[in-house]
């Protein structure tokens, strides 16, 4: 392989790793709380659908400033989308497994009508938005590659998120309602409705920003099959690395070049892309065969049988 | 009106016929205690399985052999959940993961990456005399394909294996009160092993009954969701054989709502259709809210028994 070319799968990894290391982080962040949200998909795609309406509209008359605005208004858009099943969990007691799923679909098929309606490109022959103008792309890194500057933001966001959970007393509360949520509520007076809120609605932006991110710096448009499930692979991510932001950053790397070689296989040895989602599965499969993060819900009920079981003995 | 409502329910009992296996299958699960958010695996792998099997066998040996694919994946669920005791949600998540990146790998290197194709024979429609002939709901129940005919054995089957049988009390105890379970000699995990092998068949066959009664052929990840739709059935049910059944129907209908509003020529985006079952999953899951009570110990580890 030559250097350039090299160069270049490097960059392609890390590209692919930016969407992964967001949502990672969305996941670790619901995770640690206890929540289980897989509705990271569904919140990328409806920020990146958020953004790209957002740059249409108004770059013409923001130029670049729009790609911060635009960035703003797609984790915004993530949170609000998340802040549904935040409301159900809360509200209703709807187990947000199935609610971030249902909206996940729900998310494609809006993503659907707006590439074939409202947002179609003007000629109304594909399935997509018009393509952004060149002052609303994110500048690129490194020469020669496709790696923008969306990667820093993603690494930034890992290093703000580590630093949240590990020092500050939100991310304490945060932990505290995931490991034992009465003992949080009794003894630490946490309030568990509002940190599930606030967790959602942080989760929701991540994955929101990474689907911003995407558009801005990678397809600068939005056409339907824009993730190739990159919130689905973050729950492996966001497993393999302990759940830890900081991990999450090396793990999103990981997945990102295992993505990127599946592409490169699939181009050169036609071994089929799926093989990564197959790969991913076992990675998780493996993790929890291992124990590191075994039972995210019932530890505590697991201490007590133990407990007893070694009095009966 | 009779030709605009039957073609309405007949669609209604088909598209509700795939998700009543899986959530008969699941109710049977969920009852022990275990949540399989892996049955959207179990529906893939079903899928599968009954399209491979179809290329060389007649449609119920393809059937058969779907619910066994589903049942095999499921085992490695039940391996993970009452052996290893995993996360039952983080663990149903990586099956579901593994099986659609596994068929949808074996499909592209069995049958070519496009492999669209490829179609097999699907079961033909078998009306039953007389009962067809009813007016208005005979034809929606009672001129589709034998498999559907199946459900109807099936749900008063299991209704009478859970609430009287000493096995189906037993298996209920275990979701209610485990400790009780184990204290009267029920082996918990055994029981729990064995009701997610049969929800992994009855997956699987809901997988085989898209393949082989109705796509005729297979397309990646065409379980869409059916697997986590069939579990919000289940709770819309309340965990009842015949409650699930009529949810089943509901979403069925909701989803035929399509070739209604086409018939009658109202416009609207397909979209919208398409992401209807899912909206009224959240606001059915919602709407039930407080007035079910779930298994006391599903999704939660249990001593083994």
């Amino acid at each position: 392989m030559s250097e350039l070319a090299a160069l270049a799968l490097i960059g392609d990894m890390l590209v692919r790793a930016t969407p992964l290391i967001l949502t990672g982080l969305a996941v670790a962040f619901a995770f640690q709380a206890g929540i289980l949200n897989i509705g990271a998909e569904g919140q990328l795609l409806i920020g990146a659908a958020c953004s790209t309406a957002i740059t249409l509209k108004f770059g013409h008359t923001l130029g670049a400033g729009i790609i911060i605005v635009s960035l703003i208004g797609g984790s915004f858009a993530g949170a609000a989308w998340a802040a549904i099943a935040a409301e159900l969990r809360t509200r209703f007691h709807v187990l947000e497994v199935i609610s971030t799923i249902m909206l996940n679909f729900i998310a494609l098929y809006l993503v659907s009508f707006l590439v074939r309606g409202p947002l179609q490109e003007p000629t109304h022959i594909y399935p997509q938005t018009e393509t952004m103008p060149l002052y609303a792309r994110l500048p690129t890194l490194l020469s020669g590659t496709r790696l923008h500057a969306g990667f820093i933001i993603a690494v930034l966001a890992g290093v703000a998120g580590w630093w949240i959970l590990q020092h500050t007393a939100a991310g304490f509360r945060l932990r505290a309602a995931g490991k034992n949520p009465s003992a949080a509520k009794i003894a630490g007076k946490i309030n568990i409705g509002r940190t599930t809120r606030n967790v959602f609605l942080i989760s929701g932006a991540l994955a929101g920003l990474a689907g911003a991110i995407e558009v801005h710096g990678v397809t600068f448009a939005l056409y339907e099959n824009l993730s190739p499930g990159y919130g689905y692979t973050a729950i492996a991510v966001a497993l393999l690395a302990g759940l830890n932001p900081l991990w999450v950053i090396a793990t999103g790397i990981f997945f990102g070049a295992l993505e990127a070689g599946a592409s490169a296989l699939q181009r050169d040895a036609g071994i089929p892309v799926t093989i990564a989602s197959v790969i991913e599965a076992l990675i998780i499969l493996i993790v929890l065969a291992a124990g590191s993060i075994r039972s995210l819900r019932s530890l505590q009920s697991s201490i007590v049988s133990n407990e007893s079981t070694a009095e009966i003995a | 009106m009779t030709d605009v409502i039957s073609p309405f329910l007949e669609g209604a009992v088909r598209t509700a016929t795939p998700l009543a296996f899986a959530a008969l299958g699941e109710t049977v699960v969920e009852r022990s205690g275990i949540i399989n958010i892996g049955l959207e695996g179990a529906i893939i792998c079903g899928a599968f399985g009954g399209l491979v099997a179809s290329t060389h066998q007649g449609t119920w040996l393809a059937i058969v052999a779907a619910g066994i694919s589903g049942m095999m994946v499921s085992m490695l669920f039940a391996f993970f959940v009452t052996r290893l005791r995993s996360d039952q949600i983080i663990t149903g998540t990586a099956i579901s993961l593994l099986s659609l990146g596994l068929t949808g790998t074996l499909y592209r290197q069995l049958y070519g990456p496009a492999g669209s194709a490829l179609t097999t024979a699907t079961m033909p429609v078998l009306p039953v005399p007389f009962l067809s002939s009813l007016p208005l709901i005979g034809s929606a129940l009672f001129s589709q394909p034998p498999i559907t005919y199946v459900l109807y054995v099936l749900v008063p089957a299991l209704w009478w294996w859970l609430y009287r049988t000493h096995a189906g009390l037993g298996l209920r105890a275990i979701g209610e009160n485990p400790e009780a379970a184990i204290a009267a000699g029920i082996r918990a995990s055994s029981t729990q092993f064995a009701a997610i092998l049969f929800g992994g068949f009855m997956g699987g066959v809901a997988g085989g009954v898209l393949v082989i009664a109705q796509a005729g052929t297979f397309a990646e990840g065409m379980s869409a969701g059916r697997g986590f739709i069939a579990i919000a059935i289940v709770v819309l049910g309340r965990w009842h054989p015949v409650g699930v059944a009529a949810a089943a129907f509901v979403f069925g209908a909701t989803s035929a709502l399509q070739y209604l509003f086409q018939t009658m020529g109202w416009d609207l985006p397909y979209q919208v259709f398409l992401a209807l079952p899912y909206v009224l999953t959240l606001l059915a899951l919602a709407g039930i809210a407080g007035r079910v009570r779930a298994p006391v110990s599903l999704g939660m580890w249990i001593q083994r028994g």
